[in-house]
C-alpha cells in the first residue's frame, strides 16, 4: 500500500478542525492554548506534505514550517505568561471570570 | 552571500539603531538619568523621521529589491514608513507624562523597546514580498502589543484585555497560516510574484478558501467587523499610550500590508474571488462599528468602535484596486493619525491628571479647560468629516478613488458608505454635546496637562487645520503613486 498526500492532509485537517472546535467550546484558557497548538501544527503538516509530494524540488515548505514552529513557540511563552497574571489576578483560568468588559 | 544587499533596508537599518541605543540606555544608565529616557526616545524617533525624508540617508535611492526578491522597497512604501514615523513620534511624546508616572518606573524601557519592535515588524510585513517574511513581520508586529497590552499590572483589566488579545491573535495567525498553506499547496511558492502568476489557472474551492482565510487573518488585524470583537475590550484594558498606538500605527501598517498581499498576490482573481468579500466586509465593518459606537460610555471604547467603522472607509482605498485609490488611502491613514491621536492625546491628558475616562465626565468640559475641548472639538469634527477640516478630505478622495473604478456595485457601497458617515455624525457630535452643551455641577477641575502633552495637542490639531487646505500632500501622493502604479499592481 502506497502513502499518497491526502493520508496526511486529511489527519491534518481533522486536526485543524478539532483544534477550532477546541477553542470554541473549551473554558480552560490552557486548554484553549493547546487547541490552538493543535491548529499550529496542522498548518506545520500541511507545508511539509505538500513540500514532500508536490514540489520536492525546493524546500520552501520545510522552511516555512520551520519558521511557523518558532513563531508558535513565541507565542504559547507570551499567552502562558498573561495567563499566568490573570491567574494571580483572579485565582481561575475560567474564561468566564473575564467578563469585567463586553459588549 | 552579498552581504551588501543588506543596505537595501536603510530604514529598518535605522529602526534597529535606534532600538539599540533605546536599550543600551536602559540598560546600563544609572538610575537618576532614567527619567529622561521617554524624552530621548522621542528625540531619537523624530531622527529617524527627518532622515526618512531626506532621499540620501534613508530614503531610496539604489537597490530596491534584496535577498532574491524577498524584500522590496519603494517610493511609495518610504512614503508609508515616513507615515508611521510621524504617528509614532506623536505617540511617543504623548506618553511622556505617563511613562514617567510612578506605576510605570520599573517598566520604562520595557514600553519603548517593545513598541520599536512592533515598528520593526510593520516595517517588515509592509517591504515583505515573500510569505514568510511576511509572517514574521506579522507576528513581530502583533506578539509584543499583547505584553504592551498587558503592561498595566496592578489593573485587572489590563490583564484581561492581554488575554483576549493573545488567545483571538494566535487563532487568527493559526487561521491565516493554514491559509498560506493551501496557496502553498496550489502554486508551489511562497513568492509573491510567483503566486501571482499562477494563481489565476488554479481557480478552485481550495483557492477560495485559502484567499478567505487570508483575508479573515489580516482582517483580525484590521479589525474588520466578524473578526473585530477583541478589539473594543483590549482598547479599553489597554495603558491609553498603548491604545493609540494600536488604534492608528498597526491599523495604519497592516491597511497597507493587506492592500499590498491583495493586489501583488491576488490580483489576477480580483473581480472573481475577493472583490465581493471585500463589498461584503466593508458594508459590515462600517454599519456595525458605527451602530456600537452610538451607545458606549466609555471614551477609549467609543473610540474603539469608531476606528472599527473608519478601517472600512480605509478599506474603500483597496476595493478601488487603483493608483488613486492607494493614493487615498495612504493620504487618509496620515488624517487618521492626526485625528485619532488629537482625541487619544486629550483623553490621555484628562486620564492622567484626574483618572477619568467617561464621556458622562466631560460634559461642561470647556468651561473649565477650554483648550482640551477645542482640541477634542476638532478631532470629532475630522473624524466625522466636516470641512474645512483634513478629515472631510481625506474622506472625499477615498470616495472619489473607489467611484473612479466604475462598476455599479462601486456606487451603491458608496452610498452605504456615505450613509454610514451620516450617522457617524450623530456619536462624534455627542462628545461635543458633552463637552460644550450639557450642564454639570461635578466639573473635571481645571488643571495645567504636561508640557510634552500639550506639545504633541499642539501638533495634531496643526495637522488637522492644515493637513486639508495644503493640496499639495495629496497631489504629490497620487503623483508618486502614478509613477509607481506599476510596481503596486503589476499591471
Amino acid at each position: 500500500m502506497e502513502f499518497t498526500a491526502i493520508y496526511y492532509l486529511i489527519p491534518a485537517l481533522i486536526m485543524f478542525c478539532a483544534g477550532v472546535y477546541g477553542f470554541i467550546t473549551r473554558k480552560n484558557m490552557i486548554a484553549m492554548l493547546i487547541s490552538l497548538e493543535l491548529m499550529l501544527n496542522a498548518v506545520d503538516i500541511n507545508f511539509v506534505v505538500f513540500n514532500r509530494f508536490l514540489f520536492p524540488e525546493a524546500m520552501e515548505g520545510m522552511f516555512f514550517t520551520l519558521f511557523a514552529i518558532a513563531i508558535a513557540a513565541a507565542e504559547t511563552a507570551l499567552a502562558i505568561a498573561i495567563i499566568i497574571n490573570i491567574y494571580r489576578s483572579n485565582k481561575s483560568v475560567d474564561v468566564r471570570t473575564l467578563n469585567e468588559m463586553k459588549f | 552571500m552579498d552581504y551588501s544587499q543588506f543596505l537595501t533596508m536603510k530604514q529598518e537599518l535605522g529602526l534597529l539603531v535606534v532600538f539599540l541605543l533605546v536599550f543600551l540606555y536602559d540598560t546600563f544608565m544609572p538610575g537618576r538619568t532614567q527619567k529622561a529616557l521617554p524624552a530621548v526616545t522621542t528625540v531619537l524617533m523624530l531622527l529617524l523621521t527627518v532622515a526618512g525624508f531626506c532621499p540620501c540617508v534613508l530614503g531610496t535611492c539604489g537597490e530596491t529589491v534584496a535577498f532574491s526578491g524577498m524584500y522590496e522597497t519603494s517610493p511609495v512604501i518610504c512614503a508609508i514608513k515616513n507615515i508611521l514615523n510621524i504617528g509614532v513620534v506623536i505617540v511617543l511624546l504623548q506618553s511622556i507624562q505617563w511613562a514617567n508616572s510612578d506605576g510605570m518606573r520599573m517598566r520604562r524601557g520595557e514600553f519603548y523597546e517593545l513598541l520599536l519592535v512592533t515598528l520593526f515588524g510593520m516595517y517588515l510585513m509592509i517591504s515583505s514580498r515573500h510569505f514568510l517574511m511576511f509572517i514574521i513581520g506579522l507576528e513581530s508586529a502583533s506578539l509584543p502589543l499583547a505584553a504592551m497590552t498587558a503592561l498595566n499590572k496592578d489593573s485587572h483589566e489590563s490583564h484581561e484585555a492581554a488575554g483576549k488579545y493573545i488567545l483571538t491573535a494566535v487563532f487568527s495567525s493559526a487561521i491565516f497560516m493554514m491559509g498560506l498553506s493551501f496557496v502553498y499547496g496550489l502554486c508551489g511558492s511562497l513568492y509573491f510574484s510567483n503566486i501571482y502568476v499562477s494563481v489565476a489557472s488554479e481557480m478552485n474551492l481550495m483557492l477560495v478558501c485559502a484567499v478567505a482565510f487570508v483575508i479573515a487573518g489580516i482582517g483580525f488585524k484590521l479589525s474588520l467587523v466578524p473578526f473585530h470583537l477583541w478589539t473594543a475590550d483590549v482598547y479599553q484594558g489597554a495603558p491609553t499610550s498603548v491604545t493609540s498606538y494600536l488604534s492608528v500605527i498597526s491599523k495604519g501598517a497592516t491597511a497597507f500590508a493587506f492592500m499590498a498581499v491583495l493586489a501583488q498576490v491576488f490580483g489576477t482573481v480580483y473581480s472573481q474571488i475577493w472583490e465581493w468579500m471585500l463589498y461584503a466586509l466593508i458594508i459590515l465593518t462600517i454599519t456595525v462599528g458605527n451602530l456600537f459606537a452610538i451607545r458606549q460610555r466609555n471614551m477609549k471604547r467609543f473610540l474603539a468602535f469608531s476606528s472599527v467603522s473608519q478601517a472600512g472607509y480605509i478599506m474603500l482605498g483597496i476595493i478601488a484596486y487603483n493608483a488613486m485609490g492607494v493614493a487615498a488611502m495612504m493620504y487618509y491613514i496620515l488624517v487618521y493619525i492626526f485625528s485619532n491621536l488629537a482625541a487619544f492625546g486629550v483623553i490621555g491628558a484628562i486620564e492622567n491628571a484626574t483618572g477619568r475616562v467617561s464621556m458622562d465626565d466631560y460634559r461642561g468640559l470647556h468651561k473649565t479647560n477650554p483648550r482640551l475641548s477645542f482640541a477634542m472639538m476638532l478631532a470629532m469634527f475630522s473624524l466625522a468629516g466636516i470641512p474645512p477640516f483634513a478629515g472631510f478630505f481625506s474622506k472625499f478622495f477615498i470616495f472619489t478613488g473607489a467611484l473612479n473604478q466604475g462598476s455599479i456595485a462601486i456606487y451603491v457601497l458608496v452610498l452605504i458608505a456615505l450613509i454610514n458617515t451620516i450617522i457617524s455624525l450623530y456619536y462624534y457630535l455627542l462628545v461635543v454635546k458633552a463637552m460644550y452643551i450639557s450642564d454639570e455641577d461635578c466639573v473635571i477641575p481645571t488643571f495645567r496637562s504636561a508640557c510634552s502633552e500639550r506639545l504633541g495637542l499642539w501638533i495634531t490639531v496643526g495637522g488637522i487645520i492644515f493637513l486639508g487646505l495644503v493640496s499639495c500632500i495629496y497631489s504629490g501622493l497620487l503623483n508618486m503613486m502614478a509613477d509607481s502604479a506599476l510596481s503596486i499592481f503589476f499591471i
